[in-house]
């Protein structure tokens, strides 16, 4: 059969998937009895119709293209991360404990050795699922799953009775002192003398995430790693014979795949929460996976698809409060998002194959 | 600790496997032949939802069940359309469907009944009751078999029974009938079965069927046998649980039962003492709910033998040209 143009298996894919997926969401919305178009309207208002939308939108945002990289990297390896929920979690506590453990002068200081905690403390997280899959060849995804909730049950434990501050009653941290706050995007804007986006949690990380996307493209195509990293990802035996050595791709790939998860806690933690508190990714780590599947795993894809995902989220809140749908309705359209561009993309793509060789037939 | 408060945990232990029993035989007629399942968890939560909603508006038990199992495998076909005809990624759509069923249930849930996202609270014929075996009562003083008989094997809804009856049929099923070796061959080496002329699709499909039934059980149970209704979120982990359960007893029926009553068993001490005093350390519960995925991972590491999956597993079948 006539393989089809590289950019139509890019960009015509996925966007017919997506579209089939929002058809399937509106189908959903009219099945509960509420009109689609009114509800995108309230999301569209709600998420980007005003700069207090868009605060709240960029915050998610960012939080997504860290897990969305995270998995984006793996998948590069054919390895399939389904751990970014723990690791974001661990790299929370990697993030509190090094906040937590001096008295830092002053946030530029407290930031790197934060990133490096959370990025230490995630890539810890992923080095053990890493370490089995290539030394016991153990199925990474089993094993991640199992430690996300090892993970939550670990920091389930340290809040309610090690982290907790005395006389507190709620399972969290305590609270970040003010010096190690990060700078939000609206004190940026401030600065400049516009004012936007106030009271939102959307903060510098915005700008750490797409240096990290920039990163990870170097890394991916631009570095002998990386380039290890796809040969493996494509063909292990071949990479075999070229003398690249699996175990070792697996171990760094998951490092790095951890790392970018646990960096997430740098927005969630330290810029919006400012203390850490149970389930504090709020399954962020999933939605990486509906990201990178979205943004065919190239770091500018992640954005755009972390983008659609922060304006769902945001969105989503909106319509619990404006309307009687409730917030689990975007639950639902991840849902639908990750089925149609992950699982079921050969039904799109097949019907597709036909039609571009029948008219390259035509043609010829 | 003396002997009634050990047959109370035993029972204890018992009403809290069977869901674990019926999600992990689930899994494994999937997995065995080559349909990797991390959708257990969705299906389990659909049908729970599914089966607390139509006991609860028709009053009756059984239709509820029937509604739990079409809800069940409603998601199942997708499973199998995404794994099976388009050879998509069962993983990524094991991943979608668990959501999808978190999403549904609560979307739904709060449509048809405004209550947050539960049902209303079922009793009498919605619910299914607990059955008191014959003898049962007459037997209940006679000293160690008694306790055991009336207390622990008797008083258990008929899901529960139906679980356990179902770990003898399934061995039967997967190892001494036509259709197991086929399934099983099917997740070994698809290409062999296709050469002896025998669909691997219907059989793959068939297995994905059945993986739905038995989740749509397991999700029947939680909602109208163990508990009173469908809350949100209600099956927490459990699907995954049952996966833990079915690496650790490495895709086989027998060791499946003993896999989901040493999880039932852990999640029983865990509810009944928070904080096991253990002389020198305190264990604490969240350490107990942990426990299944920690000795899962230790299993996987192969330290305790070595768990191996079925080989196709995982691998959508292309049929050679």
């Amino acid at each position: 059969m006539e393989r089809m143009p590289k950019w139509a298996d890019l960009i015509l894919t996925p966007l017919i998937s997506l579209l089939l997926a929002f058809g399937l969401s509106a189908l959903v919305i009219l099945a509960i009895g509420e009109s689609p178009a009114e509800a995108l309207k309230v999301m569209v208002t709600g998420s980007l119709g005003s700069s207090y939308g868009w605060g709240y939108t960029l915050y998610y945002t960012t939080n997504f293209i860290f897990t969305g990289l995270a998995v984006a990297i793996a998948y590069h390896a054919g390895l399939f991360n389904i751990g970014g929920e723990g690791q974001a979690a661990m790299g929370g506590l990697g993030v509190t404990l090094v906040i937590l453990a001096l008295p830092w002068p002053h946030w530029t200081l407290a930031l790197p050795a934060a990133m490096a905690g959370a990025a230490l403390f995630g890539a810890l997280w992923a080095l053990i699922p890493a370490w089995l899959q290539a030394r016991r060849g153990s199925h990474i995804v089993i094993t991640t799953i199992m430690f996300n909730f090892i993970a939550a049950a670990i920091l389930n434990y340290l809040l309610v009775n090690v982290m907790r501050p005395v006389g507190s009653m709620d399972p969290a941290s305590a609270s970040f002192p003010a010096a190690t706050h990060l700078p939000r995007l609206s004190d940026l804007a401030l600065a400049f003398g516009i004012t936007w986006g106030k009271n939102t949690p959307a903060n510098i990380t915005f700008l750490i995430a797409l240096a990290a996307c920039f990163a990870v493209w170097l890394l991916i195509w631009r570095s002998r790693i990386g380039y290890e990293i796809r040969a493996f990802g494509r063909s292990e035996p071949a990479a075999l014979y070229a003398g690249i050595s699996p175990s070792r791709i697996i171990v760094a790939t998951m490092l790095i795949s951890g790392a970018l998860a646990g960096l997430m806690a740098i927005n969630n933690v330290m810029g919006g929460g400012e203390r850490l508190i149970l389930n504090a990714p709020e399954g962020a780590g999933f939605i990486g996976i509906a990201v990178a599947l979205m943004g065919r795993n190239h770091p500018l894809g992640v954005i755009l698809a972390a983008l659609l995902f922060g304006f769902l989220y945001q969105g989503g809140g909106q319509l619990a409060l404006w309307t009687s749908i409730p917030r689990e309705l975007i639950v639902v359209i991840q849902a639908l998002v990750i089925l149609l561009t992950g699982a079921l993309d050969n039904m799109v793509r097949m019907p597709l194959e036909r039609a571009f060789a029948a008219l390259s037939r035509n043609r010829g | 600790m003396d002997f009634t408060t050990l047959i109370t945990i035993l029972d204890s232990a018992v009403r809290l496997m069977t869901p674990l029993l019926l999600a992990c035989l689930a899994g494994l007629y999937s997995e065995r032949a080559g349909v990797f399942d991390i959708g257990l968890e969705g299906k389990m939560l659909m049908a729970a939802f599914a089966a607390a909603s139509v006991a609860f508006l028709t009053g009756s038990a059984w239709l509820g069940l029937v509604a739990g199992i079409a809800g069940s495998l409603a998601l199942s076909l997708i499973h199998g359309l995404a794994a099976i005809t388009f050879r998509g990624n069962q993983l990524i759509s094991g991943v979608a469907i668990n959501f999808l069923a978190a999403g549904l249930t609560m979307l739904l849930g709060q449509r048809i009944f405004q209550l947050g996202g539960r049902t209303p609270s079922l009793s009498g014929p919605a619910r299914f009751g607990e059955i008191t075996l014959p003898l049962a009562d007459t037997l209940r003083e006679v000293p160690v078999i008694g306790p055991i008989y009336a207390g622990l094997i008797s008083g258990h809804s008929l899901l529960v029974y139906l679980a356990f009856a179902l770990v003898p049929l399934t061995w039967w099923l997967l190892f001494r009938t036509r259709f197991g070796l086929r399934l099983r061959a099917v997740g070994e080496n698809p290409a062999s079965v296709d050469t002896a002329g025998i669909s691997v699709t219907r059989i793959r499909y068939a297995a994905v069927l059945i993986c739905g039934v038995l989740c749509g059980l397991a999700g029947a149970y939680l909602s109208t046998s163990i508990a009173a209704g469908f809350v949100q979120d209600m099956t927490a982990g459990r699907g995954y649980i049952a996966l833990a359960a079915l690496i650790f007893a490495k895709w086989r029926p027998w060791p499946a039962l003993f896999a989901t009553f040493l999880f039932g068993l852990l999640e029983a001490v865990a509810n009944r003492y928070p904080d096991l005093d253990l002389g020198v350390i305190t264990v604490s519960s969240i350490f107990m709910q942990a426990m299944p995925y920690i000795l899962t991972v230790i299993i996987l590491a192969g330290f305790v033998g070595r768990a191996i999956p079925p080989r196709a597993g995982g691998e959508p079948y292309v049929k050679e040209r």
